[in-house]
């Protein structure tokens, strides 16, 4: 069994260092443009607002296959900057990802009671001291434990890459077929070592949400 | 209106505000434009590019393709609900042997992600003997990973029920089985129905995996018109009109689940537990909701 592995080391270790690349680069880009959608969402101007809701609304409601199948097929005929491969599955992840960080970060500012601004508008806090001190620290802890569901999910949606000619950890399958190798016994390890990935993750998500679940 | 955030605005804040407005939609403004001037500029809007639509083969393919998309969703949300189901109840067992392997398998298939899975069926299983076909790849994915997603969401419904139900059933001398389908699962799936419509979004959008094992849905008829020299390659047009598909598709599924939820919801103000706005709880579990859906 350990065979497959040993054969194949270069493509199991290739896949998944840039599985994790890829899941590092989205990840960062997706928390950035999600908490500008969230700020966005929650502005009190309407247009920003409105235009916030829009960009969530459709991206929640397309398939990731579709983001790729725009950003691989149809972004290079519209003559702009030439990327490569990886980069446009990076930035297909982002633009995903995005919407549902936005939604996250969103739906943990609004757990923060109402009274909670108000008082502290109250003891004339400035607009950054109530965010930094007040409100905050009160949604980190409702916002981190789903935020690690949604990178967990990120995580997985990486292997969708393999079906736009980068090779990470999705594309091993493929790979191993064609090179006539026992796959199942292959498909086992890229199993485990998604194990490996996710387990902690959700291990860590449970820990923080029974913590700050008893906190409040 | 007031937020934890921003005070009702004064006349100051309402001018500034009304600025950023004003620089704001200029920028959406600016952006909507560009990517129209460059689908413009590279002939997106050519009606060469567009001419596919008029011909009777192709939208009849395009239908078969819509067809094909549907029949993967149809069928594997049937067969998840019923995964579900089965792996919810055997979850809830009192009977150990039962409840831990349910369990290693619900786990197992919520960790290791879809293309995998469908990979693995479509590639690996007919080395073992096994052909499935691009169809049943698809759909036993699907299946298996919605299906133990449904799982956990069923039996979260039954384990939110207030004790009272299920003690009060057995003291009418009820059996196990009786109290399960007669009181706890009616009121646990009409509780989780807006989350599990939710789910089913989820397993519409992921029908477009299908795309990756070439079976013949939208996407992949949109790739195979969207390579036709005689219409100058109009991938950009025929992506399009599949996103304006799936799109609708979709947001009209996430409507009826936000249709419920808003229903559920004030059915539960009607009974008389009296609160208006969403507490923090019930806040916490449209947190959950939303992440759901990323898959």
């Amino acid at each position: 069994m350990i065979d497959v592995l040993v054969n194949n080391w270069p493509l199991f270790a290739e896949g998944f260092v840039s599985t994790i690349e890829l899941f590092a680069l989205a990840a960062i880009g997706s928390l950035v443009l999600g908490t500008i959608l969230a700020t966005m969402r929650v502005s009190p101007v309407p247009v920003l607002r409105t235009a916030g809701a829009g960009y969530v609304n459709i991206v929640r409601n397309t398939p990731l296959t579709l983001v790729f199948f725009f950003f691989v097929f149809a972004y290079p005929r519209l003559g702009l900057v030439e990327l490569s491969f990886f980069t446009l599955a990076v930035v297909s992840l982002t633009v995903y990802t995005a919407a549902f960080v936005c939604e996250t970060v969103r739906a943990g500012i609004n757990t923060v009671p109402l009274g909670q601004g108000e008082a502290s508008r109250a003891l004339g806090l400035t607009f950054p001291q109530t965010l930094i001190s007040v409100v905050v620290p009160q949604a980190f802890r409702s916002v981190v434990p789903p935020l690690t569901s949604v990178m967990i999910a990120l995580l997985k949606n990486t292997t969708i890459a393999a079906g736009f000619s980068v090779h990470e950890a999705g594309a091993i399958t493929p790979a191993l077929s064609e090179r006539g190798e026992p796959i199942l016994l292959g498909m086992l390890w890229i199993v485990i070592g998604f194990l490996i990935l996710v387990l902690p993750l959700s291990a860590m998500q449970r820990t923080l949400e029974k913590r700050w679940r008893v906190a409040r | 209106m007031s937020s934890v955030l921003y005070d009702i605005p004064g006349p100051k804040a309402k001018a500034r505000n009304a600025t950023f407005g004003v620089v704001a939609s200029l920028v959406v403004i600016a952006v909507l434009g560009f990517i129209g001037y460059r689908f413009a500029a590279t002939g997106q809007f050519d009606p060469l590019k567009w001419s596919w639509l008029e011909y009777q083969t192709i939208q009849l393919d395009l239908l078969n393709a819509l067809k094909a998309t549907l029949s993967a969703f149809v069928v594997g949300a049937a067969l998840a609900l019923v995964f579900g189901a089965v792996f919810a109840l055997a979850r809830l067992s009192d009977h150990a042997w039962l409840r831990a392997p349910a369990a290693v398998v619900v786990e197992f298939f919520r960790a290791i992600p879809l293309v995998i899975l469908i990979f693995t069926l479509y590639y690996a299983l007919p080395k073992a003997g096994v052909t499935v076909g691009v169809f049943w790849s698809l759909v036993i994915g699907l299946t298996l990973y919605n299906g133990s997603v449904l799982a956990e969401v069923f039996r979260a419904g039954v384990e939110a029920m207030p004790k009272g139900q299920s003690e009060a059933a057995y003291a009418l001398g009820l059996r196990k089985s009786q109290v399960m389908t007669t009181v706890l699962l009616p009121q646990a799936v009409r509780a989780m129905l807006p989350t599990i419509i939710s789910q089913l979004v989820v397993l519409l959008k992921d029908t477009a995996l299908g795309f990756l094992i070439t079976y013949q849905e939208l996407l992949f008829e949109a790739r195979y018109l969207g390579g036709l020299g005689e219409f100058g390659r109009p991938i950009i047009p025929t992506a399009m009109v599949v996103a304006a598909v799936y799109i609708s598709l979709c947001m009209l599924l996430s409507w009826l689940a936000n249709y419920l939820e808003r229903r559920n919801r004030r059915k539960v103000r009607y009974a008389g537990a009296a609160v208006a706005k969403p507490t923090v709880a019930e806040t916490q579990d449209e947190l959950k909701i939303d992440t759901l859906q990323a898959e």
